[in-house]
């Protein structure tokens, strides 16, 4: 196969199962890297939501991958196909590395659509079926740098049978290796990364088999679907993808997709994963929200010796126990819910707190607006207000990626994940107001 | 003695303006507007930022498209979030963080447009708060009373607003009305010495009425006027005849502020009848539709002959839209995601700004007559389908529009 120069460089690997290291090779010319764990550049048709360039390269050390997704793209083909030149230079990306998923991780797909020989995206204008025929015509149009092969993962909804799992995978396996036949006839794709895509449901045997079966393939890396956040409580992802990457070869790069919020992230990434979908910094934007849970590790002497007054727990065990709020009771079905990583900055309350959204964060948000303003541009309905709270969102959750690298090199995950999985943010507005 | 008097004059007047060129042929001028934050070059169009925020915009691209001064609303920042809360956050400056100058209107315009059941005394406009159904009064005393609050660079005195077609005897009454108004504003002014009040010249379509209104104001020692009552659905044969009675008589050394008036060709046209000073919502209105401002005219960015069109908006715009993204990437782009408003926005802004650029340095360099004529011909297709009242202003100036 006319593959690229993708390889992933591990410096660590905690524990058995956390991988610290290097994604290189990135790009037409290989010159990209991506440290992982790490995130993707989410986007909405080559653009950062709400955000231009000015205000995007407000922002540091972005990810030099940007995702984009067949779901914003698929509709705009004759138009990509007559431009020639590829979608990132029809979206104006300059130096980044493009890949291209299927589905928008921030919004569920509609179910039932799905063939044996097509799946669906839906566009502005509705749906579009796809065939892998259509699949890589559209591949050859927007001329990724790295691609997820067409998979079938609508197995997220409970009632999932058994029967379907098996197809999806079965499916998915066919779509994988039609996939694989027509990039490598196709010039176009000439150093252009695949990913395969296991599936699987929530059911071990078909996960390991997936995994298994997929790994056989000459792909660069691996898409890990069907386990979002709406599906499924981190107990079980955690031990199906424990199985799956079990099977899956240590070079070679895992993504998992859905999957973003802190506590979620922290989980997989103890059960091998590398790569997450930041899209969970635009769920936060879209209800009016601020992240501020903190991912400060370094010795605090001010905060020393104060007990926090709840802790939240992933629920391994245990179950909703009086009045503290875990993480795992949310709702799985609703993504538009608040989790306690975040601060709703249409409460009152901020209506006069001139404070930055995060004390400390070098964000454009932060260092020149307050919560009052926000606030106020969330009461009024302001453009600006998606605008700022993207930054500062997006900011946020890089910059908790970073920590969670330095925090493997220095073997302080465990201080970490106390850190982030506290109260979040309840817990430093309590500490704020006391302080 | 004297040098003491020049000080203290110097630090009571919040405005200075020095006019840099003027136009021979035309009454078009070029100042340099010193106000308390920064000095604003004129002509200029001022967009708007009616809730302290200009659509999506932050600041910063603001400040680096050249804006130099922009507008907020009394009405809407006075309803929410309040004038205690934004003097509390030092102001509407700091509230918003501009560190260039303000201008606010009084709120008087919103009365009429957007309030339902507003009633008009001599005490104010009595209208039920849109939020709580409160019954509010705005008076001039409470009008200002708010712009102080916001502390922005220029306030403009509560008028009695009439739409411009309106006739009759309640336009006297608005004149007259206003006039006393304006000097209860200029009493409540509780910062003289950091905020410019600007009069606002009213009397409707009629000649009689705006030079009897333009008599009494220009008699109060304000920094500078606004040209009011237009710009709200009259014939344009009537709005220039205005305009430019109005600036027949008002004092070359002040400020001249045509209020509602954004239009390219409005713009220019009412520049050489001797206008400093423009705002408009238009232009950042249209852009949130897609329609984008170029020298030809609009351009509707969403249509579907642009989507598979390559080029800019505008291949001489020089705006970060233009400078990275196509009419064909836009046109997608506003199926995604609202950033594509942005774009336009920016560009929009860009367009007015630049256009205003563009009149200052040619009547500066002793060009606007020529300018006016590759203007309006790259604006129109041919010569008669130049508007007869553009024709007509023009020719009021000396140009003969070929």
């Amino acid at each position: 196969m006319a593959g690229g120069r993708m390889q992933l460089e591990l410096s660590r690997v905690v524990q058995g199962r956390s991988r610290l290291g290097v994604l290189k090779g990135l790009g037409r010319t290989g010159q990209h890297s991506l440290e992982v764990p790490g995130c993707l550049l989410y986007t909405h048709f080559g653009t950062v939501p709400h955000l231009t360039q000015d205000t995007l390269h407000t922002l540091r050390n972005l990810p030099s991958v940007t995702q984009v997704t067949l779901s914003n793209i698929a509709e705009h083909q004759e138009v990509l196909e007559e431009f020639k030149d590829g979608f990132r230079k029809f979206a104006g990306l300059h130096d980044t590395v493009v890949y291209c998923s299927l589905h928008d991780p921030a919004t569920l797909c509609p179910t039932g659509y799905t063939t044996n020989k097509t799946v669906s995206v839906w566009g502005s204008g509705g749906r579009i079926e796809l065939t892998v025929a259509k699949f890589m015509a559209l591949q050859k149009t927007v001329q990724p740098d790295w691609y997820q092969s067409m998979a079938d993962g609508e197995t997220w909804q409970n009632s999932t049978s058994r029967k379907r799992v098996r197809k999806s995978v079965d499916r998915t396996l066919a779509h994988l290796d039609e996939c694989l036949l027509v990039h490598q006839k196709s010039q176009e794709l000439d150093g252009v990364e695949v990913f395969g895509v296991v599936e699987g449901g929530d059911i071990l045997e078909e996960r390991v088999r997936s995994a298994r079966e997929t790994a056989k393939r000459p792909v660069a890396g691996f898409c890990l679907d069907g386990l979002q956040t709406a599906s499924m409580d981190q107990r079980l992802r955690t031990q199906l993808i424990t199985a799956v990457n079990k099977e899956l070869p240590e070079d070679k790069p895992r993504l998992l997709q859905g999957v973003g919020r802190p506590d979620e992230v922290l989980a997989c990434v103890e059960a091998g994963v590398d790569l997450f979908e930041s899209f969970f910094p635009f769920q936060v934007t879209e209800r009016g929200c601020a992240l501020c849970f903190s991912f400060d590790i370094s010795p605090d002497p001010e905060r020393a010796g104060r007990a926090p007054p709840e802790v939240l727990e992933l629920s391994e065990e245990k179950d909703a126990a009086g009045d503290t709020k875990q993480n795992g009771d949310l709702n799985h079905d609703d993504q538009t819910q608040m989790t306690s990583f975040e601060i709703n900055l249409k409460d009152k309350r901020y209506q006069d707190d001139f404070r930055p959204l995060v004390e400390g964060c070098g964000c454009y948000c932060c260092k020149n607006h307050q919560r009052a303003y926000l606030h106020h541009l969330l009461v009024t309905n302001e453009l600006l207000a998606g605008v700022l709270l993207m930054i500062h969102n997006t900011s946020h959750y890089h910059g908790f990626f970073s920590a969670l690298r330095e925090a493997l090199a220095k073997d302080k995950l465990d201080l970490l994940k106390t850190r982030v999985l506290r109260a979040g943010a309840q817990q430093m507005e309590r500490e704020e107001q006391d302080g | 003695l004297a040098a003491r008097c020049s000080r203290v004059t110097l630090k009571s007047s919040p405005l200075t303006l020095r006019i840099v060129a003027e136009c021979p042929v035309t009454k078009a001028r070029v100042c340099d507007l010193i106000l308390p934050h920064c000095t604003v070059n004129t002509p200029v169009f001022m967009p708007v930022g009616t809730q302290g925020t200009l659509k999506g915009i932050t600041v910063d691209q603001l400040e680096d498209l050249g804006c130099q001064i922009c507008l907020g609303n009394t009405y809407h920042l006075g309803m929410r979030p309040g004038p205690d809360l934004i003097e509390k956050a030092n102001d509407l400056h700091g509230f918003m963080n501009w560190k260039r100058n303000l201008l606010t209107d009084s709120g008087g315009f919103q009365m009429v447009s957007l309030v339902e059941l507003s009633e008009v005394t001599e005490e104010g406009v009595k209208f039920k708060s849109p939020y709580d159904g409160k019954e509010i009064l705005l008076s001039p005393e409470k009008s200002i009373s708010i712009q102080n609050s916001l502390g922005s660079d220029i306030m403009m005195q509560l008028d009695d607003v009439v739409s411009s077609t309106v006739t009759g005897p309640r336009v006297e009454e608005a004149m007259h009305r206003s006039v006393r108004w304006l000097d209860r504003c200029i009493a409540a002014n509780k910062n003289p010495h950091k905020q410019n009040l600007f009069a606002i010249i009213q009397g409707g379509l009629n000649s009689k009425l705006r030079k009897a209104c333009l008599d009494e104001m220009t008699k109060r020692d304000v920094p500078g006027f606004a040209i009011g009552g237009l710009s709200g659905g009259e014939e344009k044969d009537d709005f220039w005849r205005m305009v430019t009675l109005s600036t027949d008589h008002l004092p070359r050394e002040k400020p001249r502020y045509l209020m509602g008036v954004g239009y390219a060709v409005d713009l220019v046209v009412c520049v050489a009848l001797g206008c400093d000073m423009f705002d408009c919502v238009f232009p950042t209105r249209t852009a949130r539709f897609g329609s984008a401002l170029v020298p030809w005219g609009s351009l509707q960015v969403k249509q579907k002959q642009y989507a598979k069109d390559f080029q800019p908006i505008d291949p001489d715009c020089q705006c970060p839209t233009c400078k990275r993204h196509s009419r064909a990437y836009l046109h997608a782009l506003f199926k995604s995601d609202t950033a594509a408003m942005h774009h336009v926005t920016i560009h929009n802004i860009s367009y007015q700004l630049t256009l205003m650029r563009s009149v200052r340095q040619s009547i500066m360099e002793g060009r606007f007559p020529e300018f006016i004529q590759s203007f309006m011909k790259r604006m129109f297709p041919s010569r008669d389908q130049y508007p007869s009242w553009t024709v007509d202003a023009l020719a009021s100036v000396n140009i003969t529009l070929q």
